[in-house]
């Protein structure tokens, strides 16, 4: 059991890639690191069916597999992870030391000298008609999670990024029939993807059109899409409605305490200082161009390295 | 302990149940599931003699899954009776799930 009134060096919100990483490095470093593992915030990456840009696995690797190999990394060198959703953070005082105090939701307090921030993002919902009265029931955020359940059925993929189209290809595994509705003309996610998709037959497109609502009283039934241009609209019958139109990064909790952008998104600096001294952010939470697993890692890294000095200056310990 | 429910136990251990059970649908390929099964683990010990936390593999009793129209996992519903009184669809704190059996236990 972790006491609640020990102080650790170091605590780290998220367990995905950013998170995981910079408890190995903290690990190797002999701190002491409790990282939280949010059950409801699970890191996209593990819910990630193949990877297959994350160097060192030529065959590709899943996400769930990649995460669970950070995590015993992390383990290995005597981080603790534990299973808690993080509330609120507030500056504290411990014996005339400021330090930080983490909330979590079973009403324990947890202390350190410095926190990392890394709860990643989580897919948008689209607002649509249909959309939460149907989740679970035909709608969905996952296609790894769900896909099986759509065994020779027709589903409708939102979305052209990398995630619209991966999860669109995974799905034609169980699907008969994928229908990709995108708001462009073209899709954005990466070249190989595209070939992938377009080459497929399973998977059909529906250009420059929106989703505006989704149908069914049990379950999913169909769903109504209309043209960007001539708002025509049109109605698909299907069986499922897997949403990817982007994310939204897991910050509401931190609003009071940290700058960031009109999305949530966390403002940090080349030292990955966010705006309160002593806390750290890194992954798809902060403000990016890329959100990939080794651009995650590479934050988780740096984010460590910043925390660690920071760290040492607070207890005094300078390296000559 | 969680009890693990197949189709030939399905009827005698959670329909027949004398006390509430809270039944999660689950697969091995399904990093949501993973993530509560600790919760669900604590749930089952804190709550040993109030509820019955019971484990349904969709891939081993898919009739079962298909019958209660399960259709995402994890989805965990909360049995009474034979009858299914509460039930949350995806990943949820353990808080959640707490709040989810807590007018049945």
């Amino acid at each position: 059991m972790v006491d609640g009134n020990q102080l650790y060096d170091l605590l780290i919100i998220g367990a995905g890639p950013a998170g995981l990483t910079a408890a190995i490095y903290a690990g190797r470093s002999r701190l002491n690191t409790l990282v939280f593992e949010s059950a409801s915030n699970l890191s996209q990456a593990m819910l990630t069916d193949d990877i297959e840009n994350y160097p060192g696995f030529p065959e590709g690797i899943t996400g769930m597999e990649l995460v669970e190999k950070f995590k015993t990394q992390a383990k290995n060198f005597s981080a603790k992870i534990m299973s808690k959703e993080v509330k609120k953070i507030e500056q504290a005082d411990l014996e005339g030391k400021k330090v930080w105090a983490v909330y979590t939701d079973d009403g324990q307090v947890f202390k350190s000298l410095s926190v990392i921030i890394a709860t990643g993002a989580k897919p948008k919902q689209l607002g649509v008609d249909g959309e939460n009265l149907l989740r679970g029931k035909g709608v969905s955020y996952c296609a790894t999670c769900d896909a099986a359940f759509f065994k020779n059925k027709k589903v409708v993929v939102v979305g052209g990024g990398d995630t619209a189209i991966e999860e669109a290809l995974f799905l034609t595994r169980f699907a008969s029939e994928v229908v990709v509705v995108h708001r462009r003309n073209k899709l954005r996610a990466t070249k190989i993807l595209q070939e992938r998709a377009l080459e497929n037959k399973k998977i059909s497109f529906l250009w420059e059109s929106n989703l505006v609502s989704i149908e069914g009283k049990q379950k999913v039934e169909g769903v109504i899409c209309e043209n960007v241009n001539t708002k025509q609209k049109s109605s698909c019958k299907c069986d499922g409605v897997f949403i990817f139109v982007g994310y939204e990064p897991n910050t509401s909790f931190l609003k009071a305490l940290l700058n960031a952008d009109d999305s949530g998104y966390l403002i940090v600096n080349k030292k990955l200082e966010t705006s309160s001294k002593g806390i750290f952010a890194c992954g798809d939470c902060c403000q990016k161009h890329l959100k990939q697993v080794i651009t995650a890692c590479a934050e988780g890294a740096l984010a460590y390295h910043y925390s660690f000095s920071y760290i040492n200056e607070v207890k005094g310990i300078v390296y000559k | 302990m969680e009890i693990e429910i197949r189709e030939d136990n399905f009827k005698t251990e959670v329909l027949e149940s004398k006390i509430p059970c809270l039944v999660d649908f689950w697969a091995e390929w399904c990093g949501p599931c993973k993530m509560i099964a600790p919760s669900l683990k604590e749930i089952a010990q804190e709550y040993k003699d109030k509820i019955k936390v019971c484990k349904i593999n969709i891939d081993e009793a898919s009739s079962i899954a298909s019958s209660y129209g399960i259709m995402s996992i994890p989805t965990l519903m909360v049995f009474k009776d034979g009858s299914v009184q509460n039930s949350a669809v995806g990943a949820l704190p353990k808080s959640d799930i707490v709040s989810l059996i807590k007018s049945y236990v």
